[in-house]
């Protein structure tokens, strides 16, 4: 060791005396700035989960409203699916419990019961899913101690409706009548006179078919304890020969179309049938009613409305972020180039737009542009009147950050122009943020919108059919009965907002490692 | 410091005057209020609209308007609503509800808010910060109608534990009505818990890894008293001017809020007026809530000066 420091000159060689050095290529392939943040936002679990129901919600809210077999204008024929639950045929008959349209009455006595069994027997679709209680009262009625029954049930809704009484024309019968020959589903069912059922009226009437005792519809009951039929014979009330294929128990003296109008001549111009609603549904619409999401309190397929109010909110959503990231980044970037008095100036303005309270911007707007330029170009302007501020700044802070940095200085030195300094030089330095801190605007775009909405200040109904907002105002005026017009918009939004602020706050550590864990 | 503040203020009032005189003129501009021919108030509001100078060139009307609030602080009275009164004294009325709905839910929220955000720093990337993180990520992305409405249909449909709509009435300090008032406070409590908790969990986890930590812990203090005597004041550098904000803020209230559980509060008052195109009450409101906004911002940034010396306010850069 201690001789060392004495070795001796011809020990040593040149290890490259005859070639020319080269710098070495790397070996590795270079990553670039957007590759590594996609490689750490790729680690962060959550946001990549987020990423991937967002992309779904998104691809639902564009795709839905297109395959859909509802559009938004669609409703039942006669309005009378509204607030339905879900309901999908093809489940249903499996019995599972779900996508059954199940919905639990306020307990019924034993005639509202009967009333169920009797729409199954006669339209052999039995609206009674299961019976989930069974009390009993009793009365002391004249004297006698009488037993009262109260089921609690869980229904098919869409069954539940059975059959309707509808005026209808020559024409639309024989058309009902042609397709129902054509394609067997029945639709016409005979007819049931108010004076053989103890003159009752009104919708359970419509639905009764049997004998009663009395007009509050207590069913008479044969010798083996089943409904008597009390179809009407009398041809002297029937308007129109009945063609088509005969009811079961017919034997050929029901009538089917009972005489409503008549003119001049004593012909009859128009008839009241009785029509099984599921199947006039099938008749009208060409397909069975299938809600996944059930119906809204308007009757319109809450599926299809959910996906068009969630088209309109993101794309109008992003339509904002763009342009205020637009105007904010070339704001805040002459605000933070230049500084001293024009910052001062230009501060004082985002000050006063800071100030007015948007809901107030936004009502403004509405009165006094809406009428001109429409609804939603006035909402936009509000959006964007308001919004672009805190881009602005943040582009400001982004510029206060760079422009003293040390290559700034050397292209000025250069002689580059400001344009060029701003462009060229800071702006992609700060672009990452930029671009993290939009994923982060476009779910507060659509809370605001959302909000709006809800309140009522903004109306989209002419514009996209409807929106998210409206549909749970909607749902919130009779969720006590129908939890579910409530629940799915809530659920779609919840989650659309949910996963847009996990993707973007993922995003915004993947671009700026130093800011992670750090929230504002 | 004082400088600063004056400074703050005077800043504040010339904004306050251009938003105020921008939404004066945008309001006047919208066709006039119709007073319906018979009406037993037309005398008086043909007066009041005389004496607010409708038809005059509109500076020369939001010069009445000053002087009228200046003199005798008079905003008005309503057209549509509450044909003929006063609508400071509606305003006033309408008051109450509002601020104990609010109050109420951040004195809830507050306390729960900073301690789950002290938890979690102090447990950091244990499961307790995740869920707590989660949570509070949720709380902040749901829109606050979602879990009105939860609570609504939970808590007081489903359950029955509280009245589902609030009681009418104005004895606002009984029983009955706090009751009322509950699912309303819940539903305002959680966005302020889940703000105050990100808030103090940020704060908090910085201050905890700094030098004056490690100092503080090798002096001998314990972990608890160090983060208690050290920690969490510094902390509070920044959790208690939102404090203060979020006590003035509480004044405008939320108008969906309001409007699930029907409190009869400002945010109802500021809803109709829209609707019923109020526009003496509508310009109350702009320059209630302007006020209230631009108020809460200069509190919150003049109280850091008065918290920590170390921020010494308006100095040059």
């Amino acid at each position: 060791m201690e001789n060392y420091e004495r070795i001796p000159a011809e020990k040593f060689a040149f290890v490259q005396a005859d070639q020319i050095l080269h710098d070495k290529k790397l070996q590795t392939k270079a990553r670039s700035y957007f590759a590594d943040a996609m490689i750490r936002f790729r680690k962060n679990k959550s946001s990549v989960v987020a990423a991937f129901i967002l992309a779904f919600l998104i691809l639902f809210a564009l795709i839905v409203p297109i395959v859909s077999p509802y559009s938004i204008k669609d409703k039942d024929p006669n309005g009378l699916y509204t607030s339905f639950a879900p309901y999908v045929p093809a489940i249903a008959e499996k019995k599972l419990g779900i996508f059954d349209g199940a919905y639990s009455p306020d307990s019924a006595n034993e005639y509202a019961f009967a009333g169920y069994k009797a729409i199954g027997i006669e339209t052999g679709m039995d609206p009674i899913i299961s019976i989930d209680s069974t009390t009993s009262n009793y009365e002391i009625i004249r004297g006698q101690k009488v037993e009262k029954k109260f089921y609690k049930l869980t229904v098919n809704q869409y069954f539940s409706k059975g059959i309707i009484v509808r005026t209808f024309s020559r024409a639309q019968y024989d058309e009902i009548l042609a397709w129902q020959n054509e394609s067997g589903i029945r639709v016409i069912y005979p007819w049931v006179e108010s004076s053989d059922i103890c003159g009752m009226t009104g919708r359970e009437a419509e639905n009764t078919w049997y004998k009663v005792k009395d007009e509050t519809g207590k069913p008479e009951y044969d010798a083996n304890g089943d409904f008597i039929p009390a179809y009407s014979t009398d041809k002297t009330i029937e308007a129109w020969e009945y063609t088509g294929k005969r009811f079961e128990s017919d034997d050929g003296s029901y009538i089917y179309a009972r005489g409503k109008a008549k003119d001049e001549s004593g012909k009859y111009t128009s008839c009241q049938l009785r029509i099984c609603y599921y199947n006039y549904y099938i008749f009208k619409m060409g397909h069975e009613p299938s809600y996944v999401f059930g119906t809204d309190s308007y009757g319109r397929d809450l599926f299809t409305a959910i996906g068009c109010g969630a088209r309109f909110s993101l794309i109008f959503a992003l339509i904002v972020s763009v342009i205020n990231m637009f105007i904010g980044a070339i704001y805040g970037a002459i605000m933070g180039y230049y500084g001293g008095v024009v910052d001062l100036i230009m501060d004082r303005i985002i000050d006063i737009l800071d100030g007015l309270p948007f809901i107030v911007c936004t009502t403004l707007f509405q009165l006094h542009l809406a009428q001109k330029v429409g609804v939603v170009p006035a909402f936009l302007f509000a959006f964007v009147l308001t919004g672009w501020t805190g881009m602005a700044s943040l582009v400001r802070k982004q510029f206060y950050r760079f422009k003293g940095q040390e290559y700034v200085m050397a292209a000025k030195t250069l002689g580059a122009s400001d344009k060029r300094l701003i462009f060229k030089h800071i702006f992609p330095n700060s672009l990452g943020t930029i671009i993290t801190s939009c994923a982060l605007i476009i779910p507060g775009v659509i809370s605001s919108e959302t909000n709006l909405t809800y309140l009522g200040i903004i109306n989209l109904a002419d514009f996209s059919g409807t929106s998210i907002g409206e549909l749970m105002a909607l749902g919130q005026a009779g969720y006590m009965s129908h939890p579910h017009s409530l629940f799915f918009p809530a659920l779609f939004v919840s989650l659309l907002l949910i996963c847009f602020n996990l993707f973007g706050n993922g995003l915004r550590d993947a671009f700026n490692p130093s800011n992670r864990g750090v929230e504002d | 410091m004082i400088k600063y503040t004056l400074q703050r203020l005077g800043l504040m009032l010339l904004t306050l005057f251009v938003i105020t005189l921008v939404c004066f003129v945008l309001i006047r501009m919208l066709p006039q209020p119709v007073v319906q021919p018979g009406d037993p108030h037309q005398a008086i509001l043909e007066e009041r609209m005389e004496a607010m100078g409708y038809g005059k060139p509109y500076l020369e009307q939001f010069g009445m308007f000053l002087r009228d609030i200046f003199t005798k602080f008079d905003w008005g009275v309503s057209f549509k609503n509450y044909v003929g009164r006063p609508v400071t004294e509606i305003f006033v009325e309408k008051m109450p509800p509002t601020l104990l709905v609010n109050l109420y839910s951040i004195v809830l929220a507050i306390p729960i808010g900073i301690i789950l955000g002290i938890w979690a720093a102090l447990r950091k990337n244990s499961w307790i910060d995740h869920t707590i993180s989660t949570l509070t990520m949720v709380c902040i992305s749901v829109p606050s109608f979602v879990y009105a409405s939860l609570i609504q249909y939970f808590l007081c449909f489903k359950l029955d534990w509280f009245p589902i709509l609030m009681k009418a009435g104005t004895d606002y300090f009984s029983w009955p009505m706090f009751r009322s008032m509950i699912p309303a406070v819940l539903a305002l409590s959680f966005g302020t818990i889940a703000g105050f908790t990100r808030t103090t969990r940020a704060e908090l986890t910085e201050v905890l890894t700094s030098e004056f930590m490690l100092l503080a812990r090798t002096k001998g203090l314990t972990k608890t008293q160090a983060t208690v005597r050290h920690a969490l004041k510094n902390c509070m550098v920044v959790v208690l001017p939102s404090i203060f904000g979020s006590f003035i803020s509480i004044l405008s209230g939320s108008l969906i809020i309001e409007k699930i559980f029907s409190i009869p509060g400002l945010g109802d008052f500021y809803l109709n007026s829209i609707t019923a195109l109020d526009y003496n009450i509508f310009m109350l409101d702009t320059c209630f809530y302007t006020t209230i906004g631009l108020l809460a911002a200069v509190v919150v940034d003049v109280s850091y000066g008065f918290i920590d010396p170390r921020i010494r306010m308006g100095s040059k850069k």
